[in-house]
């Protein structure tokens, strides 16, 4: 029996909940693939450009904060800077106090649930209406997001459709379209009574102030069509240095994610509308939100923050398709999360409690490939093993190598290992040393033959 | 560099290695003192541990000749690995493990790269499914394994569905997720047998260590073969310059 959460995570699943979520991201995993290989003759080199951008940023980042702070001023947005969770969600209850509002409408986020802010709001007495298709239907059946971009890959429709018809969103109907259209006319009603929208950004262009936000529903474009107040929270590992550098992101991010050239939706947002426009809020916010990033950039996992939310990583991710979202504990599942659940947030116990997620891996580098922005996943969760113990995670399932080290270096005791070790292959199960104990619980053990490869050497004599 | 899962269990796949390197010509030294590469403390996050293993196997294999393994993950650990492990430290601790680093190779990265040997020849009557290990993403080893595969005659590789996903052994993380290991292995033993091939062949004894076990313990039909054995059984059924 492991003591790995995520092993026993994995195992108590239903097939249900396993094919859900293995389809799903093999289907992800297969559209990325025919769509950045039908369209770019070097797809490496494009991950490879954004990667540097995005250091680049990250390298220079008080820089481009500050500039973007006074791009985004200049054109009359207000920028509030907040340094963890708590004073994130601090920050957009004064501001929607301020204004008298009641009623939110929010797009999908992935900072808005790191800071758990739906949740808040609502214990603060404010509606807050998820308005993304998926994040609407976490939000009727009190579940978590299990995907960064498909947050109900783990669900199947006739789970959506038990969940509607319990919500009294019509009787049980699992046909993708009437979910859709019921969704639809229940939120239009609660975008024309809303007072206040809050979207993340994917992007925040320095130079410009530009923000960027991606969508297949058009749910942002309703949001902020009909209210008048705007509060866009961003992570300050965000930006970009130019608006024409949007150009790199926006080629890989809807490929990475979905498959897609382009998300249905891409707007380009710079601050409250002008006396011509007759839409859009005249009240713009942005929330630039640290939340533990700052103390990522001084390390050496700092290429973590290059990460733009695609999701591929978690796709190809052969633990992930096993274990789902949910195995990981966090907002954030799958490789990208591995690495930086331990890391976010402002109480440092959490990489206490998130000390068996990097464990959670092969290695086997598939995320790497795959990562529009070239994040180096596989080494940044060695990296984290090799803090795990020095934090003296060891209790908790790390694993001390020093006796295995010794012999190792030593070469006259690991010939005598060599010929010693036949025993193993005689030793009654029970007497069989622990590891090679559960390694043969799921498989066959191959023969003993320590020592044969240097006897064969010897017997055929110099060449 | 034989490689410690060589040395303890597939001492076959060793001498496979040192016959296919004689003959294209090579002079082969096995140094006696040799161990492992590391990796194993490496990836459970003991670096202490690793940095102890990798400096003995630097000064084992010290030198200037080349230094071949039949494994894409030992030859990734001593020419990446090692380079984080030694990281920030001191010039002349770093200096046996970077020279490792550069004189590595992979076996068929080494035939085709290194020698310039892009066909292979001999016979050998098979289709093949070839499992290119996770450690050799991104490097001229799955290529050239394909290239020498290839040329060989009564050959024919096959392909199977998601060749990308690992096997699911990753080491100690067979042990500590075994569920979730045995699943991963599941898929791609599946994925395998729907292509129907006679043999498996990957340039990794851990892949296969941990894919046969797995189908043994269930019963499961599977040949497994290290792509040295391959390349040194095509001689022997048809030696260059027989008719």
């Amino acid at each position: 029996m492991s003591r790995e959460p995520i092993d026993r995570f994995a195992a108590a699943q239903s097939d249900e909940r396993k094919a859900s979520v293995r389809e799903g991201s093999k289907a992800g995993y297969d559209a990325r693939r025919m769509a950045l290989g039908r369209d770019h003759e070097d797809t490496d080199a494009l991950r490879r450009l954004a990667g540097a951008i995005k250091q680049h940023v990250l390298d220079h980042l008080d820089e481009y904060l500050e500039r973007s702070a006074l791009a985004l001023e200049a054109h009359g947005v207000s920028v509030h800077f907040a340094a963890d969770a708590t004073s994130a969600r601090d920050v957009v209850t004064d501001v929607l106090r301020h204004r008298g509002a009641r009623r939110v409408v929010k797009t999908k986020t992935m900072l808005g649930e790191e800071i758990d802010l739906g949740a808040h709001l609502e214990s603060r007495g404010f509606e807050c209406v998820e308005t993304d298709l998926g994040e609407f239907v976490v939000q009727l059946a009190h579940d978590r997001p299990s995907h960064i971009v498909k947050p109900i890959i783990h669900q199947s429709r006739r789970e959506v459709a038990r969940t509607f018809e319990a919500n009294g969103l019509g009787d049980y109907d699992d046909t993708p379209e009437v979910i859709t259209r019921r969704a639809r006319e229940h939120l239009r009603r609660k975008y024309l009574t809303a007072d206040a929208a809050i979207t993340g950004a994917n992007f925040v262009s320095a130079e410009s102030g530009r923000l960027v936000l991606v969508t297949n529903e058009g749910n942002s474009r309703f949001c902020l069509a009909a209210t008048r107040c705007h509060v866009a929270l961003v992570g300050i590992e965000k930006l970009v240095p130019r608006d024409r550098d949007l150009a790199v992101f926006l080629n890989l991010l809807a490929r990475s994610a979905t498959g897609q050239h382009l998300t249905v939706y891409t707007e380009f947002l710079r601050g409250p509308r002008g006396p011509a426009q007759p839409d859009g809020p005249d009240e713009v916010h942005v929330v630039f939100v640290d939340n533990g990033r700052s103390e990522i950039l001084g390390g050496d996992l700092r290429e973590v923050l290059r990460c733009i939310r695609c999701g591929a990583c978690l796709n190809v991710c052969p633990v992930y398709r096993q274990a789902s979202g949910h195995a990981y504990r966090s907002v954030y599942g799958g490789p990208i999360g591995a690495v930086v659940s331990p890391l976010l947030g402002a109480d440092r116990r959490r990489s206490l409690d998130f000390a068996d997620l990097p464990r959670a891996s092969t290695l086997c580098g598939a995320c790497h490939e795959v990562c529009p922005v070239d994040i180096p996943l596989e080494e940044l969760l060695v990296r984290l093993r090799d803090r795990g113990r020095e934090a003296g995670a060891h209790a908790s399932g790390g694993l001390s190598m020093a006796g295995w080290s010794l012999l190792a270096s030593r070469p006259a005791a690991w010939r005598a290992a060599l010929a010693a070790g036949a025993v193993v292959d005689v030793l009654p199960r029970p007497l069989l040393p622990g590891p090679v104990k559960a390694w043969g619980e799921n498989h066959a053990l191959p023969p003993w033959r320590g020592g044969r490869f240097r006897a064969w050497l010897a017997a055929r004599g110099p060449r | 560099m034989a490689t410690c899962l060589c040395d303890v269990f597939f001492d076959d796949v060793a001498a496979a290695t040192v016959e296919v390197l004689e003959s294209l010509g090579c002079r082969i030294a096995v140094p006696e003192d040799q161990t492992c590469c590391g990796q194993p403390a490496f990836n459970a996050g003991d670096w202490p541990s690793a940095r102890r293993v990798a400096r003995h196997t630097a000064a084992v294999f010290a030198g200037t000749l080349p230094v071949v393994v039949p494994s894409g993950s030992c030859a990734r650990m001593v020419e990446h690995g090692a380079a984080l492990l030694f990281e920030g430290a001191s010039r002349s601790d770093a200096a046996a493990p970077s020279s490792l680093a550069s004189r590595a190779w992979e076996l068929c990265d080494f035939i085709v790269n290194g020698l310039g040997v892009t066909r292979w020849g001999g016979r050998h009557d098979a289709t093949v499914a070839f499992h290119r290990s996770c450690h050799s993403r991104g490097t001229a080893s799955g290529a050239a394994v394909r290239a020498l595969l290839g040329s060989i005659d009564g050959l024919r590789l096959v392909d199977f569905a998601e060749e990308e996903q690992c096997c699911g052994f990753g080491g100690a993380f067979s042990i500590a997720f075994p569920r979730i290991s045995r699943a991963i292995g599941g898929a791609k033993l599946d994925a395998v047998a729907a292509a129907g091939p006679d043999l498996l062949v990957s340039g990794d004894m851990g892949c296969l260590m941990h894919l046969e076990g797995l189908a043994r313990r269930e019963g499961r039909a599977l040949r497994a073969r290290h792509v040295a054995q391959v390349l040194r059984d095509a001689l022997r059924a048809a030696p260059p310059g027989a008719p």
